[in-house]
Parts: structure tokens; C-alpha cells; sequence
């Protein structure tokens, strides 16, 4: 899923420092799994929003809603007597959802109020971590399943490098795992460490965002 | 004489006559001084074979490492140009390594890259379109193939003599040698090594090398670094990752009066050289004498390595 991280409010209260009226809106796909922009969250940004406002002495009308989803156009359109008379709408969805909501309302503002930081998912309670890069061509099957793409610092396709110790990556200060040692457990587990000795050569990086904005289609399922 | 060498560079040269090379490092200054940069690669000058010019080392902002090396030929010395793939795309990378053989450079040490994070601009976007072993292998095809990555025909091919570094020290141990291996069937013709202070791991590594045919395959330099003071043999062990200074290097930088730590640094470097010299496959010395490189005769001096082989590079 996509993980995000709330924006401070301060940075939030910033950006509608002149506004009288706005929405946040939130979304109930993978911003409700992490925590930071599902029902709960904007019921709580909401509260501190105007909380903050009446004590500088200038309040703010905070409506709240949070959308099935903010990656659909139909599920925008719930925003649209909402949005009616506000001056501005803080998703909190990823950074998908300020998008959609900017493609239905062309003269409304929108602010993030979330920062988007990874594909990724839980690994312990309250810990999320990152897993994909979305390169656009799979090859976690030649590193036993692990993407050093997205795990290395370095992204090398033929490490570990030379910050590898005790099975930990010199950058983070001890708190990453160093994914080459982690392929090279799990290699040496499946028997195949030869694979380990196979040179990779430069790879393709035009289906990355490198080859430009990506489109999928599925021709089947178009109307 | 050209069909026997890849490059025909003076380092080249040395290896396949089978005596023991010796390379020197200098790193270029933060800003524009090169003044600053000749007076420190004089002293390297007839003492070394050839000199290591670091680009943007440990992730810092220095001028760059074409210039520098540009710089050295001018000097009569010769250099080996080290190029990252941290910062160039392989656009950038394959168009400097064009620019840098028409300058006549012919060593090219082809490496990842510090991370950004322990540098001056922790900030930047980094690239690694690349790794080193990548870089070694578009090296190799563009000198021998004529051809780019992309499959591009070259007019006129880098005549490139390539390195690559090897760290005997990190984990996974089994792996180091491993990856070594890799490194010289993507190109690698020779090796330098990361800083040696634990002579036995280091002996260990060479044994693997020799028993996977490797040191048939590249011309193996063994990485020494001085220690100046005990303050740095403190700061190697404790903060650079993989390097383990023993403690018995500490105790003796200890046991001298303070004027004389610097001369035991000397000494202890000298008695590295000669172990590592004394192992089978060990093809020469690559003195990294960081930001000391006045010393740099002294040492090769004393190790017994001077005169160096008067070599012409074509």
C-alpha cells in the first residue's frame, strides 16, 4: 500500500492561515491502513484545525468527510455540496487524492496535508516500512525475492558494497538492515548463492518514472 | 606493442612486467585552488607509478576528478582517474569517459560512490543508474567492442586501463572475494584494495583469491593507509565501516612519546607493506597517505620500493 506521514500542523494552519472555510477530506484505502488520513485522522486534524484558529482568534469552519476512495473520480464527486461554499479542501489522502479533488474543482485550492512516502506496509505495530520503488519491471525474483532497487542506499544490482557490516548498511546510522545480507541469507537458504556470482548489466530504467509519466491500459477492460 | 595492452598506460606496463607497482592518492581540494593540488602531487612524483584522483570522495564537493587528473599528466604524472556512478546517469558517465581518454588519461577506477548522506549535501538527489561493476562492464565493451551501452557504434575507443576496489573487510566475509571475482569479469585488470590493518583476514582473502584463479585474472594492490596518530587509529576503528584496526597498532602508537607516534605510524605502515608484499598474489601497494602526502616518499623510501621502474606510457 502507500504510506504517508501527517504534515505538522503548523505547516498545515500555514497554508490556511486566510482562509474562513474548508474541508479535509479523507480517504478509506491505504491512508486508514497507516494511519494518517482515514476517518479518525481527519476528525482529529479537524478538531486541532479549529482548536488553533480560535485561540489565535480567527476561526475556521472545518467540514469533514473522508471519501470511499480519492483514487476514483466517482468517489470525488461525494465532495461536491461540501466543497460548495469552502475556500479551500486539506486531503489528506496520498498525494493521489489532492489530485483528483484539483480535476473536479479547477478553481478550488487543495493542500496536501499528508507527505507521501513509500509503497510499502506494516512491519511491526505503528512501523511502517518502504518495499517498492515501482521500477516498472520486476527482477526481485534474481535477488531471492528481495528488491535491493528499493532497499539498497545504493540501489546496486551486484553488492553488497563495502558498508556492509554485521549485517547492517552504513548509512542509518545501524537502524537498516543491509539488504545484500539479507539476500545472501536468503539465497544461501534456497541453495542458489550462484546467483549470487551472475554479473547484472545496466538495467532498463524506461518503465521508472526516467521513461515519463506511466500510463496502464487494459484495453478489456475500457468503455 | 599496442595489441598487448589494454591502454598501455605506465601502471600497465609495470604489472605485466611483473614488478610491484606502486599508486599514490591525492585528493583534489574544495574550491579552486590547483595550485594547492600540484604542490601535494609533487611529492608523489617519481616516488609513485601513478596517482589515484578521487572524485568527490566520501560524498564532498571537490573539483572534479578529470580536471585533477588533467592537471597530473601536465606534471608528468601519471594518473588514475576514479569515477563514481553516485552522480552521473550513463550518458554523463560514458561521455567522461570518452573526454578523459581523448585527454589522454589511461587508468580509470571505476567505482559506486560513497552515499550522499556522508557528505556536504546530504540533500542531493542521487542517481546510480550504475553500479560499479556496471560501470566496469560499459568500460570495458565501449574499449574493446566500440560500443556504448546502448549498443551505439564508437568512433574511436577509450583506451582505458581498469581498476576497481575491493573491500576485504565487510561483510558478508564469505562474499568479499565473491564479488571481487565479479568485478573482474565485468572488466576489472586491476584491484585496489580498501585500507589493510587486520593482516590476518586480509591474508585469508588472498588465499580465496588464489584459489579461485582470481589473482591470474587482475593485478591485486593491497590498500595501506598510515595512521598518523592515535586519534585517527581510534576514529578508523570506531567509525569506518568494515575496518577493523587491531589493537595491538593502537597500544604501540601509544607506547612512544608523543613526537614520535607520527615515526611509528611510519614504521607500522612500512612493516604492512612488506607483509603484504610477501603474499602470494599481492601485485603491489596502493598508499592512501590521506592529506599527508609528504610523508609518501619517506614510506616508500623505507619500504624499499624506490627507485621506481623507469616506464614510458604509449
Amino acid at each position: 500500500m502507500v504510506i504517508g506521514e501527517s504534515k505538522p500542523l503548523a505547516e498545515i494552519l500555514e497554508k490556511v492561515k486566510d482562509l474562513k472555510r474548508i474541508v479535509v477530506a479523507g480517504c478509506k484505502g491505504c491512508v486508514t491502513v497507516c494511519c494518517v488520513g482515514g476517518e479518525k485522522e481527519v476528525a482529529i486534524l479537524a478538531s486541532e484545525l479549529r482548536i488553533a484558529r480560535k485561540a489565535a482568534g480567527s476561526e475556521l469552519e472545518v467540514k469533514e468527510y473522508t471519501c470511499e476512495r480519492q483514487c476514483d473520480p466517482e468517489y470525488i464527486e461525494a465532495l461536491d455540496d461540501l466543497v460548495a461554499n469552502a475556500d479551500a479542501v486539506v486531503s489528506i489522502a496520498c498525494s493521489v487524492g489532492p489530485q483528483y479533488i484539483v480535476a473536479r474543482y479547477p478553481n478550488l485550492k487543495v493542500f496536501p496535508g499528508v507527505n507521501t512516502t513509500s509503497i510499502g506496509g506494516a512491519v511491526e505495530h505503528g512501523v511502517w516500512k518502504e518495499f517498492c520503488q515501482a521500477c516498472g519491471n520486476c527482477i526481485i525474483d534474481d535477488f531471492g525475492g528481495l528488491c535491493p532497487i528499493t532497499r539498497c542506499a545504493k540501489q546496486l544490482l551486484n553488492g553488497p558494497c563495502g558498508g556492509s557490516s554485521q549485517g547492517l548498511c552504513e548509512v542509518g546510522k545501524g537502524s537498516i538492515p543491509c539488504i545484500w545480507q539479507l539476500i545472501y541469507d536468503r539465497l544461501q537458504n534456497l541453495g542458489e548463492l550462484h546467483k549470487l556470482t551472475e554479473v547484472h548489466l545496466s538495467k532498463d530504467w524506461s518503465t521508472s518514472r526516467d521513461g515519463g509519466l506511466r500510463t496502464s491500459i487494459r484495453e478489456e477492460l475500457k468503455q | 606493442m599496442t595489441a598487448e595492452y589494454a591502454a598501455g598506460s605506465k601502471l600497465e606496463k609495470i604489472f605485466k612486467s611483473g614488478q610491484k607497482a606502486v599508486t599514490g592518492e591525492c585528493g583534489p581540494p574544495r574550491g579552486a585552488d590547483a595550485e594547492h593540488f600540484r604542490h601535494k602531487a609533487n611529492y608523489l612524483k617519481n616516488v609513485v607509478d601513478a596517482v589515484n584522483v578521487t572524485d568527490n570522495q566520501t560524498a564532498v564537493v571537490r573539483f572534479c576528478s578529470m580536471a585533477a587528473s588533467k592537471i597530473l599528466l601536465e606534471m608528468g604524472i601519471e594518473p588514475v582517474m576514479q569515477m563514481v556512478t553516485r552522480d552521473m546517469n550513463r550518458i554523463g558517465l560514458q561521455s567522461n569517459v570518452l573526454g578523459a581518454a581523448a585527454l589522454g588519461i589511461k587508468n580509470l577506477l571505476c567505482l559506486t560512490g560513497d552515499h550522499q548522506s556522508f557528505g556536504d549535501h546530504p540533500q542531493a538527489k542521487n542517481v546510480h543508474d550504475m553500479d560499479s561493476v556496471m560501470l566496469l562492464h560499459t568500460v570495458k565493451t565501449m574499449r574493446d567492442e566500440g560500443k556504448l551501452v546502448s549498443g551505439t557504434e564508437l568512433q574511436g575507443r577509450p583506451r582505458m586501463f581498469l581498476g576497481a576496489a575491493a573491500n576485504p573487510f565487510a561483510d558478508p566475509q564469505e562474499f568479499r572475494v565473491v564479488r571481487m571475482g565479479k568485478k573482474i569479469a565485468a572488466g576489472a585488470q586491476f584491484i585496489q584494495t580498501q585500507c589493510i590493518y587486520n593482516m590476518e583476514r586480509f591474508r585469508k582473502f588472498m588465499e580465496a583469491a588464489n584459489d579461485m584463479g582470481l589473482t591470474e585474472k587482475t593485478f591485486i594492490m593491497a590498500g595501506i593507509t598510515p595512521l598518523k596518530s592515535v586519534g585517527m587509529a581510534n576514529y578508523m576503528k570506531k567509525f569506518v565501516p568494515g575496518l577493523d584496526v587491531p589493537d595491538h597498532y593502537i597500544t604501540r602508537l601509544k607506547g612512544v612519546p608523543k613526537d614520535k607516534v607520527a615515526a611509528e605510524g611510519i614504521k607500522i605502515a612500512v612493516e604492512q607493506i612488506h607483509e603484504c608484499l610477501a603474499l602470494k598474489g599481492v601485485s603491489g601497494i596502493h598508499l592512501m597517505a590521506i592529506e599527508w602526502e609528504d610523508h609518501v616518499p619517506e614510506i616508500v623510501e623505507a619500504a624499499g620500493l624506490l627507485p621506481r621502474p623507469k616506464v614510458e606510457a604509449d
